[in-house]
């Protein structure tokens, strides 16, 4: 495939790795044009908290140098990508978007970092995020907000902000996200990108810092289904370093999106994930988008999930029990900051006062909301009946998925809302991921794609896509096919449409 | 506040114990029980870790399966239940001695569960058994080591600071606990010491560990309540970390005398944790257990459950080794010793080491005798065990070898072993350094023969004259002079045959 007009920063990943491969473009002209870009842009963006250039630059050349040499070269070789703070990558900093982690350098590699340079990929640097994943705009960042490229007065969704704001402003192809409760796919459907929350246990977890264990994974995050499946197929599969990674063949996802194809297949739409509460022109746009599917061939049919109801109440106790643990761990006497330590003050003391400091606003209320639901006399109320709400809603899965291939969804229930607007508003904040913790809590998995701009305000609009465990193909099968028809509607990618910065 | 005590046999007239034992064993497992980290002691500190147990962030645990076997088969010897399916737990609480600020352990769902150990105790009217009901046996990590540097409690508060090595944590342990042991009136600190050493025998002959006690890989909190009979259980202490058999004797014996004491005088024994201390014997309040710390324990998510096969476990049971009680009854019968003088070996812990003197080849009498008499008064003096003496079951194969070519005769084999049991070598070391060698040579004993008969004329007269009693005076002289290095039969016969006389 021929490079289609000057800007290397506007290709898909796919493009660039053929361009390389056939010695079109050199590695190390992307990788310059992608850190240039982020030059220009990233002032207005804030997208990345650290963007490590001599080492991307380096790979680069490394690339290029396997390339003249003769070598082989993976489908994603010398395509630059950026990744979520919150996966460790030795010679960088990880803060996870948090005071208390500033100046950490971790001195190993996460599975998926180790992946990403196995297949020769250019890491560019590390995205911001909401502090330890915990938010839904980028906002609660310690380091200040990533901005909406498609307005920078808005938010670019959350946790994983940066990491869809530098695929929307165009300063990598691709990124690596990780969703607890609708990190990967919100951030996505509020910037028209792609974004795939991989069935649980389909990505290693290995050093991605924990926010809540049995819901965290990490996944592809991109401009196009065809590229999200290229980063999918590079970082999912085995890891015997993570006891909860799943030990199965991965799904052929790089095929199924090629296939593209839902003739005959059945599609749930979830009747408890619309009506109130979903701005106008997201449910306007979810209809259109399920109309075409109908029109490609879909067997569309409205299922049940009862329990879905409860799926936020359930998260709020068992997300913060885990990180209440998870989060133990910062507490000064080993890395990161330290506060208080004057040769004066007790342990306790110290641990305390860099707890005190060291984390934001959102992270202390999710510590107390935990603690408190693990507290003994506490467990059985709250922790206990999460997790029986959570196997229920496993079981809704299970009989929807009895009856259909897929579920779809709006991704988020509004458009992107304005930078402030819910900050101080945990409930409204926490709404945002009202449709997309179920797949978490059940761990199958879920992909997010633009299906076009809400009437009302000009911006992006995702559907969600569900698949049950061990199915993440059907989500790219069905993912391709709508956005090829949408595309041949439009003429482009929704991401094309985004205003130049 | 200095604590009373009251005399131990009438704390036990007016008043019934009743004990429970935690036992925390290392495993000896090559590697940690989350990570791959060696598990070798007495590295420098910090270097045997990684980012596995020193819980950097993002890092994961998958757990040591050889582990997980250790367990079983410990269940298994045990006669316990084993879960088919159960999970770890996080213990949450701050502490820089563990990396993460909670410790993976199992919590209400261990893998073993209600079994039971038989002990022996000697009592004036002979050995007395009991059978000690075990509540479960669970796996978990352990701690960093922490060492407190300036203040004078040796304790985190008060110090100039502290270090931590964590080379420690993330080292299997085995927790084994009981259920409440009653009825053992005043044997309760033998039956207590007589578990915990049932305990590691069987661990060493499972080879699940090697419990080197002295290097703390082995900890028990000993439990203790009194009340008076019939009367319901009363508020226990808990005694942590007490880490040799001995001290698990002395710590059962002294809260009884305590919580006696106080009892009497119409106190309240608080439930609290207690600090052994080895010099005085007695424990010392430690911090109070009235208002419970809330470890907040869930299922650790990092971690699948652990789902033990069942024809592994059916495979793991028919490869169990003899276990102890059964191997020392074999011994017994082996040996052809009465049930009192087995129990005496046991008392001293020296079933082993006579067992393993008996493999080297010496014959079980002979084996019984030097661990009993010559080194158990030396192990008693010096106030160690016996299996902590410079003495191996090989040393007493060696002298026993020199005795019976008639290279060393009794009195120099005592005087051989001294010499080992002063640290200046083996057998064969001492007695060259030591010139212990046998004066075999017949001209040589003949020559100091001649001269104690010229010195002694008179003597060598009587025994011509057949006074046969009279020749004690000679072969004192010969031994004598050749400082005791000679055969006193075979100068005795020699004198004979030199002055032509029968015997
Ligand atoms: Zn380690």
């Amino acid at each position: 495939m021929a490079i289609d007009g000057p800007d290397l920063t506007r290709q898909s990943a796919a493009t660039l790795a053929d361009a390389i491969s056939s010695g079109e473009v050199s590695a190390e002209e992307v990788t310059r044009a992608h850190l240039d870009r982020i030059d220009s842009v990233d002032g207005a963006v804030h997208a990345f908290l650290h963007v490590d250039r001599d080492a991307a630059l380096a790979t680069a050349r490394a690339v290029d140098a396997k390339r003249s040499s003769g070598a082989a070269l993976g489908p994603l070789a010398g395509v630059p990508i950026a990744v979520k703070d919150v996966l460790t990558m030795a010679g960088l900093p990880t803060t996870c978007g948090s005071r208390v982690l500033e100046g950490w350098r971790p001195p190993y590699d996460s599975t998926v970092v180790e992946r990403l340079r196995a297949a020769d990929m250019v890491i560019l640097g590390k995205t911001n995020m909401d502090e330890f994943a915990m938010g839904s705009s980028t906002e609660h960042s310690a380091y200040g907000p990533t901005r909406n490229p498609w307005d920078l007065e808005r938010i670019p969704g959350g946790s994983g902000g940066g990491s869809a704001a530098a695929l929307a402003a165009f300063e990598a192809p691709l990124a690596i996200g990780t969703d607890t409760g609708g990190s990967i796919r919100q951030p996505a459907a509020v910037t028209g990108t792609v974004g795939v929350k991989p069935t649980y246990g389909g990505v290693s977890r290995y050093g991605l810092v924990a926010l809540a264990s049995s819901l965290d994974q990490a996944g592809p995050c991109a401009r196009s289904v065809g590229d999200s499946a290229l980063l999918h197929a590079t970082i999912a599969g085995h890891d015997p370093r993570d006891s909860t990674s799943i030990d199965a063949p991965v799904p052929d996802v790089v095929a199924a999106a090629a296939l593209g194809d839902v003739r005959g297949m059945r599609i749930g739409l979830v009747r408890e994930l619309s009506g109130e509460g979903y701005q106008s022109g997201v449910q306007q746009l979810f209809q259109r988008a399920v109309e075409i599917l109908t029109n490609l061939g879909a067997d569309v049919v409205e299922v049940g999930c009862p329990n879905f109801e409860y799926a936020l109440a359930a998260y709020y106790l068992i997300l913060p029990s885990e990180a209440s643990s998870n989060l133990a761990r910062f507490d000064g006497m080993r890395y990161g900051l330290r506060v208080g330590d004057d040769g004066q003050a007790s342990v306790e003391d110290v641990m305390s006062l860099t707890r005190e400091q060291g984390f934001g606003a959102e992270v202390k209320r999710r510590i107390m909301l935990g603690t408190y639901a693990l507290s003994s006399g506490y467990y059985d109320a709250y922790y206990g009946q999460a997790q029986k709400v959570r196997t229920l809603i496993a079981r809704d899965f299970a009989n929807a998925f009895e009856k259909v291939d897929v579920l779809v969804s709006p991704t988020a229930p509004t458009t992107a809302f304005k930078i402030g607007e819910k900050v101080d508003d945990p409930i409204a904040m926490y709404l945002n991921d009202i449709a997309t913790i179920p797949v978490n809590l059940a761990g199958n998995c879920a992909m997010s794609l633009p299906i076009g701009l809400a009437l009302e305000d000009g911006l992006p609009v995702g559907l969600q896509i569900m698949a049950p465990a061990l199915a993440d193909d059907r989500l790219y099968r069905v993912g391709s096919a709508l956005e090829q028809a949408l595309v041949d509607a439009w003429g482009h990618l929704l991401i094309e449409e985004v205003p130049s910065l | 506040m200095t604590d009373d005590y009251m005399d131990f046999h009438e704390a036990l007239t007016a008043f019934e114990p009743v004990l429970g034992l935690e036992t925390h064993v290392e495993l000896g497992t090559a590697s940690k029980m989350f990570c791959s980290c060696p598990t070798a002691f007495g590295a420098p500190a910090n270097t045997q870790v990684c980012a596995v147990c020193l819980g950097l962030p993002g890092s994961l645990p998958v757990v040591n399966g050889v582990a997980v076997e250790s367990t079983i088969r410990m269940g298994l010897a045990l006669h316990c239940d084993i879960a088919s399916w159960c999970r770890f737990a996080r213990k949450n609480y701050f502490y820089p001695d563990m990396p993460k600020d909670y410790q993976v352990s199992q919590y209400d769902e261990p893998l073993c569960t209600n079994g039971y150990l038989d002990v022996t105790v000697a009592t004036d009217e002979g050995p007395r058994n009991f059978r000690v009901e075990i509540e479960r046996v669970h796996m978990e990590e352990d701690t960093g080591k922490l060492t407190h540097a300036g203040g004078d409690t040796g304790r985190i508060h008060g110090a100039d600071y502290s270090l931590v090595d964590y080379n420690r944590a993330g080292i299997p342990l085995i927790e084994i606990v009981t259920k409440p042991i009653v009825g053992t009136g005043s044997l309760a600190p033998v039956v207590a010491r007589a578990y915990v050493t049932e305990l590691r025998d069987l661990m060493r002959s499972l080879g699940v560990s090697d419990v080197r006690m002295e290097e703390g890989s082995l900890r028990c909190d000993v439990n203790v309540s009194l009340s008076p009979a019939g009367e319901p259980w009363g508020t226990r202490s808990e005694t942590k970390n007490v880490n040799s058999l001995r001290s698990v004797e002395r710590a059962v014996r002294s809260e009884i005398e305590r919580q006696a004491a106080v009892l009497t005088e119409g106190g309240r024994v608080v439930q609290e944790t207690r600090h052994f201390h080895e010099d005085t014997g007695r424990t010392t309040s430690g911090r109070s257990k009235e208002h419970a710390e809330d470890y907040r324990y869930f299922p650790e998510p990092d971690l699948v459950p652990v789902a033990p096969d069942g024809a592994w476990i059916e495979r793991l049971r028919s490869e169990l080794p003899e276990i102890p009680s059964v191997r020392r009854a074999r011994m017994q019968t082996e040996w052809g010793i009465s049930d009192f003088e087995m129990q005496a070996l046991v008392n001293i812990d020296a079933v082993e080491l006579v067992a393993g003197t008996v493999a080297a080849g010496v014959d079980p009498s002979a084996a019984r005798k030097w661990w009993t008499g010559e080194l158990a008064r030396v192990a008693n003096e010096r106030g160690v065990d016996l299996a902590s003496l410079p003495v191996t079951p090989a040393t007493i194969h060696r002298i026993e070898e020199l005795i019976a070519s008639g290279a060393l005769t009794d009195s120099l084999a005592r005087r051989a072993l001294e010499g080992v049991l002063a640290g200046e070598g083996d057998v064969d070391q001492v007695v060259s350094a030591r010139g212990l060698t046998l004066v075999s040579d017949d001209s040589s004993l003949l020559a100091a023969i001649d001269t104690a008969l010229a010195e002694q004329p008179d003597v060598a007269e009587k025994i011509r004259s057949g006074k046969v009693q009279a020749a004690g005076a000679i072969v004192g002289a010969v031994m004598k002079a050749t400082k005791g290095q000679a055969d006193a039969a075979k100068v005795r016969t020699l004198l004979f045959e030199r002055l032509g006389v029968a015997e």
